[in-house]
């Protein structure tokens, strides 16, 4: 069996690019690919989604080329943790050799995005749920976040935390959207307008476009390649519900299970992971998350955030592009994850680089807390 | 508090498995399927039971009552024709299923999670209606 390693990573242009969802693709493969010292012809792996109905076919004619492996999972904001896991089968088993994994929207210059989402009429969810008006995904995401309100102290200003935090590490990326404004207020965000309670405009992730890409391939061929690889210690993923009404309890997510494999496969503990990337579509899932994968205990990441630990220069590095709440949010977030994942544990992050990174852990969760994946990378 | 049935814009889909419980809210009754092997209900209606996977699937009649498993009140438009605000509520039927739902009268104005709420209705215009709690 082969070692699958990390050798690529890249952004497309982000924020408001005027530009198709292929063209977007097409930076964002060949900026990973140049980072990784390899060419287009090298590739005979492609995972991605939401181009077309056959989006890694699409992909891979696009770029004409031949793959023995393709990987088109749809499950949200998550896919891209889940593309790590089969791309590490298929490097180890050598079904393919070099994979590239990537994602690219348009959303925000093609003004797509819809606050109901896509509505399937035959579906049960269609006839049972969306027929009485919640916003989606954004109402599921509110009930988990009223829950936690009623349950927990002081919830309600950790949820503001989250966002704060999210736009200091933003401050220090000249890729994030919000860069170059200011420091947000506890004011601020108390006086944003409520979309569906508690949820306000500024819990909520940015709409932009955006995408990104990862390279994978063994660590055999990575060894003349132009920087040094970044290992995957660990992985794991859950799928939980796609109904509003089948997961019974709102204040324990998925990631409690994906996280549990990972860390078991990875062989480390919390403690040993020196910056973390969460999926922030909102600010409760950044909450949940945190205690999902046992960062704190159940109901103790309100006073974990409220000790400003997750700031630039604190004890706990979290979401250092800025996140999907400052950064860039193009509808499924989890690639940009492991794009700042891969380029912390290179020590390329600037002004925000996390000193002496050697363990980094990104989590996807994609759909309405519906599928979670996590990945645990280490930097040699 | 009132809903005029234009705040519900679309007609469910009906299908072999949910035709039961769409049919019997003509006769305002909320029937949640029950497995008669596992003795217990599940929802939404499915073919199979999701804990045994058997057919051995009846309807039975909610008795109506439930606390609110958590809540939001909705301030955008979610597609033509809803009229915020209004509240979305998951809650936990006293069968011990999660059923969503939207809280009126009183149970609207002042949600709080873990509050009891009663079976109500609002018709839609093809002669079913929906269960909302108030």
């Amino acid at each position: 069996m082969k070692t699958p390693v990390i050798v690529g990573a890249a952004e497309c242009d982000l924020g408001i690019t005027n530009k198709s969802v292929l063209e977007l693709q097409a930076q964002a493969v060949t900026r990973a690919l140049e980072d990784a010292g390899l060419s287009i012809r090298d590739v005979d792996g492609i995972a991605t989604n939401a181009i077309s109905r056959f989006s890694a076919t699409q992909l891979a004619d696009y770029f004409g080329i031949v793959p023995t492996f393709t990987e088109s999972t749809f499950a949200g904001g998550s896919s891209f943790q889940m593309y790590i896991a089969r791309a590490y089968h298929a490097i180890a088993t050598g079904q393919c050799n070099v994979v590239v994994i990537s994602y690219a929207s348009n959303q925000r210059s093609a003004k797509s995005r819809s606050l109901s989402g896509v509505i399937e009429h035959h579906t049960p969810e269609a006839a049972f749920e969306s027929v009485y008006g919640p916003l989606f995904p954004l109402t599921y995401y509110a009930m988990a976040a009223q829950r936690y309100i009623h349950d927990v102290e002081n919830a309600r200003n950790a949820l503001d935390e989250v966002a704060i935090s999210a736009r200091e590490w933003a401050l220090l990326n000249p890729k994030a959207y919000r860069f170059g404004t200011q420091s947000l207020s506890s004011q601020e965000m108390q006086s944003s307008d409520l979309i569906s309670s508690p949820l306000t405009a500024a819990d909520c992730c940015l709409v932009t476009d955006g995408g990104g890409a990862i390279v994978i391939t063994s660590y055999e061929r990575a060894r003349d390649l132009k920087k040094r690889p970044i290992s995957i210690l660990g992985f794991g993923e859950a799928t939980t519900n796609s109904s509003m009404t089948t997961h019974r309890n709102l204040r324990v997510m998925g990631s409690k299970i994906s996280g549990d494999a990972a860390f078991e496969m990875a062989g480390i503990s919390r403690k040993d992971v020196d910056v973390v990337e969460l999926y922030d579509s909102f600010t409760i899932t950044t909450l949940l998350s945190l205690e999902g994968l046992g960062f704190t205990d159940i109901g103790g990441a309100a006073d974990f955030v409220l000790d400003k630990k997750t700031r630039p220069g604190g004890p706990f590095p979290l979401n250092t592009n800025g996140g999907g709440l400052s950064y860039c949010h193009p509808g499924q977030f989890g690639v940009l994850l492991l794009v700042e994942a891969v380029r912390q544990l290179r020590g390329e992050c600037g002004q925000r680089q996390v000193a002496d990174a050697k363990t980094a852990l990104a989590h996807g969760t994609g759909g309405i807390f519906s599928t979670h994946a996590t990945v645990i990378l280490g930097a040699s | 508090m009132t809903l005029q049935a234009s705040q519900f814009p679309y007609l469910p889909h009906e299908d072999a498995v949910s035709q039961t419980f769409w049919q019997s809210t003509r006769e305002r009754e909320l029937r949640v399927q029950y497995c008669k092997n596992c003795r217990v209900f599940q929802w939404y209606p499915r073919l199979i039971c999701i804990l045994c996977a058997s057919q051995s699937l009846i309807w039975k009649r909610a008795s109506g009552v439930a606390r609110i498993d958590s809540w939001s009140r909705v301030h955008r438009v979610a597609q033509e024709g809803f009229v915020p605000p209004y509240v979305i509520a998951r809650v936990l039927l006293e069968e011990q299923v999660i059923f969503l739902t939207r809280l009126v009268g009183s149970a609207g104005l002042n949600p709080i999670c873990d509050a009891e709420v009663r079976l109500t209705w609002q018709e839609l215009s093809d002669g079913r209606a929906l269960p909302v709690f108030e």
